[in-house]
């Protein structure tokens, strides 16, 4: 069975590239106007092209996403576990490079910090780490999705890239959902925004849905970096891996999303500077890329964090987004052990859960909590 | 009209109802209200067992309303069964949705799972009613087991495209011996009633109520049309005549 590492092996990026830049007024037209969509439809619906049917394509999303996803957003909370890591990766605060305090949390401070999160209405949360494998490998995870499970419904990871075998054991201790972004689907560039680490192997990375695809992950949520290569090919290629995976794995959920770089600071403590990255995607762009991927795929999740600020997250509910964090803390102990040290990216939108739902409400939603009950996940 | 009864239990009203995809629950209690639904239908994965306030459950609790837990999210008979004894334990209620679809794209049902967890659960003593496609020999094996009712669809969950199965439902209606129920892809009024029309014994809707622009209004609208279908079924419709009457009948001369 092919998978998806001879699909991508088929494609080149500056051909694609070019494919997107081609697409026409009347291949957008096609698009908005059929039932069910292609990748070339989704070429054309990211081209500068589609730019004036924006209003259309948000029209869309928004009565598509309604028809499968009700008027509700559901919520949930990163609660990161360490910031060890042996990676270099050019964008990142927690970059083994970059000379900070390290702190990846003990049984007791995980539980200090699921108490901040569950009284904040919380009951699915997403565990993030950096790769460290000797302290926070496989045996960690588990032992600490284990401990987390009495207190949520829907557990996910955010982690390094792991075999099947080891997501097979953590899916044993209740994980329903891996994330895992391939940052970039450039592969030669991949190279220099990730110079060292078991990061830098861009295949193994490549080849993690597929595993998890095996594995039987009940959700598997992709996306890259919005900030290091041209998006829309970048975007492309994301859609082309989810349209692979569905056919491929189709008892799995699929969710996508799409960081833009934030500002991270870097140095020491002592002596530290904020590192910005060029804006390489406009607020426009962005909600033409979430409207894209709507009409592209029914079905997908589609996800957006507090990277972005209270404005857009404010008009974005209504167009096409499922899931939303809400006074997110992306610094290991940000809740409730260490609230001041290094997060791993500046949050744009500091707003509490409570806030937010009140902001979902007033759009005429539903901000929904629990969805998942885990005695639904084996183990 | 005539009482529907399923089970242990006698309905006035034959539209069901689910509780997903509504903007509030106060609007959600509302709608479902104004539907005069007598049976309503709730994940599982969506209400929180363990705690006494339950927004969902909390504007259920009017006394038309008959809970129906569903078993949603699960992938195969057996996380069927164990999600229904959690549901009749939680929710006090033997009455169950059963719904096995692992494609999560479409939400299509299993029917290899679905029969295999309904023979269980009837032996368990629940009142099961499985959703399934429009496969009349499935419906005859469930009914075999031993569910209170069949639940096939009328097109994909959440289409609101209609009754494009309408040729398998017209068979199950007319070989089922136990109730009928269409469930899934009712977008309209219309659809409503003319699953009605044909004979079924209810439907089940929540999408085209929820997602409206006004549950409410749409709600009332569904209720008079399961009713204004089911009346016309009981009355006894005027079938379209397939011949034509030919002004030289080819048989007269036997006549002669």
């Amino acid at each position: 069975m092919k998978d998806f590492k001879n699909i991508f092996d088929s494609y080149n990026w500056d051909d694609v590239k070019q494919s997107i830049l081609a697409k026409t007024d009347a291949d957008v037209l096609q698009a908005l106007q059929k039932e069910r969509r292609t990748l070339e439809d989704f070429k054309a619906m990211i081209s500068s092209a589609a730019m004036p049917y924006l209003e259309q394509m948000a029209q869309l999303s928004n009565a598509l996403t309604q028809k499968r996803f009700g008027k509700t957003i559901q919520m949930y909370a990163p609660l990161y576990l360490s910031n060890e890591c042996q990676n270099i990766c050019t964008y990142c605060a927690f970059s083994y490079n970059n000379k900070i305090k390290r702190k990846t949390l003990s049984d007791n401070e995980i539980l200090r910090e699921v108490a901040v999160i569950k009284e904040m209405g919380y009951d699915h949360v997403l565990l993030v780490t950096g790769e460290a494998n000797q302290t926070v490998g496989v045996e960690y995870l588990r032992h600490a999705i284990k401990l987390i499970r009495p207190h949520f419904s829907n557990i996910s990871i955010e982690v390094q890239p792991l075999d099947k075998a080891d997501y097979e054991i953590l899916m044993d201790e209740g994980l329903h959902t891996v994330l895992v972004y391939q940052e970039t689907y450039h592969r030669e560039n991949y190279k220099i925004h990730h110079p060292k680490g078991r990061k830098s192997n861009f295949d193994y990375r490549l080849e993690t849905p597929d595993r998890l695809g095996q594995a039987g992950v009940y959700k598997i949520g992709l996306g890259v970096l919005i900030g290091l290569e041209d998006w829309r090919t970048d975007c492309f290629f994301t859609a082309a891996h989810l349209d692979y995976l569905e056919k491929t794995y189709w008892q799995t959920k699929y969710s996508i999303s799409f960081p833009r770089l934030r500002p991270i600071e870097v140095g020491t403590q002592e002596n530290s500077s904020m590192k910005s990255f060029t804006a390489f995607m406009s607020d426009k762009e962005l909600v033409q890329l979430i409207c894209a991927y709507r009409i592209f795929n029914e079905e997908v999740e589609l996800s957006i964090s507090t990277r972005e600020n209270e404005k857009f997250r404010n008009h974005i509910i209504k167009l096409g987004i499922t899931s939303m964090s809400a006074g997110s803390k992306t610094n290991p102990g940000g809740y409730a052990v260490e609230p001041q040290s290094l997060e791993q990216f500046e949050i744009s939108d500091e707003r509490s859960p409570k806030e937010i739902a009140a902001i979902i409400k007033q759009q005429g939603y539903e901000a929904v909590w629990k969805d998942w009950d885990r005695s639904l996940v084996n183990g | 009209m005539k009482p529907l009864i399923i089970g242990d239990k006698t309905f006035g009203s034959r539209l069901f109802t689910g509780t997903g995809k509504f903007s509030s629950s106060q609007l959600m209690e509302e709608a479902l209200l104004a539907s005069g639904s007598e049976l309503v239908t709730v994940a599982l994965k969506r209400v929180d067992v363990n705690s006494n306030s339950d927004d969902i459950l909390k504007h259920l609790s009017h006394t038309q309303f008959n809970l129906l837990p569903n078993t949603s999210g699960v992938r195969n008979a057996k996380e069927a069964v164990f999600a229904a004894q959690l549901a009749r334990e939680a929710l006090e209620t033997n009455w169950l949705k059963l719904e096995i679809h692992p494609d999560p794209k479409y939400l299509l049902p299993d029917a290899i799972e679905t029969l295999n967890a309904a023979e269980e659960l009837v032996k368990l003593g629940f009142i099961v009613l499985p959703y399934i496609h429009a496969d009349p020999v499935l419906c005859k094996r469930l009914e075999e087991v031993g569910t209170a009712a069949v639940m096939p669809l009328g097109s994909a969950i959440g289409s609101n495209k209609g009754l494009r199965t309408r040729d398998f439902l017209e068979i199950i209606i007319e070989q089922s011996k136990i109730p009928v129920v269409v469930d899934a892809g009712i977008g309209a009024p219309s659809h409503a009633a003319e699953a009605m029309e044909m004979g079924a014994d209810a439907v089940l809707v929540n999408t085209a109520i929820a997602v409206s622009e006004n549950p409410v209004q749409m709600a009332k609208a569904f209720k008079m049309a399961v009713e204004a279908g089911r009346m016309a079924y009981e009355a006894k419709l005027a079938k379209p005549k397939n011949f034509a009457e030919a002004s030289s009948p080819l048989t007269a001369f036997l006549e002669d």
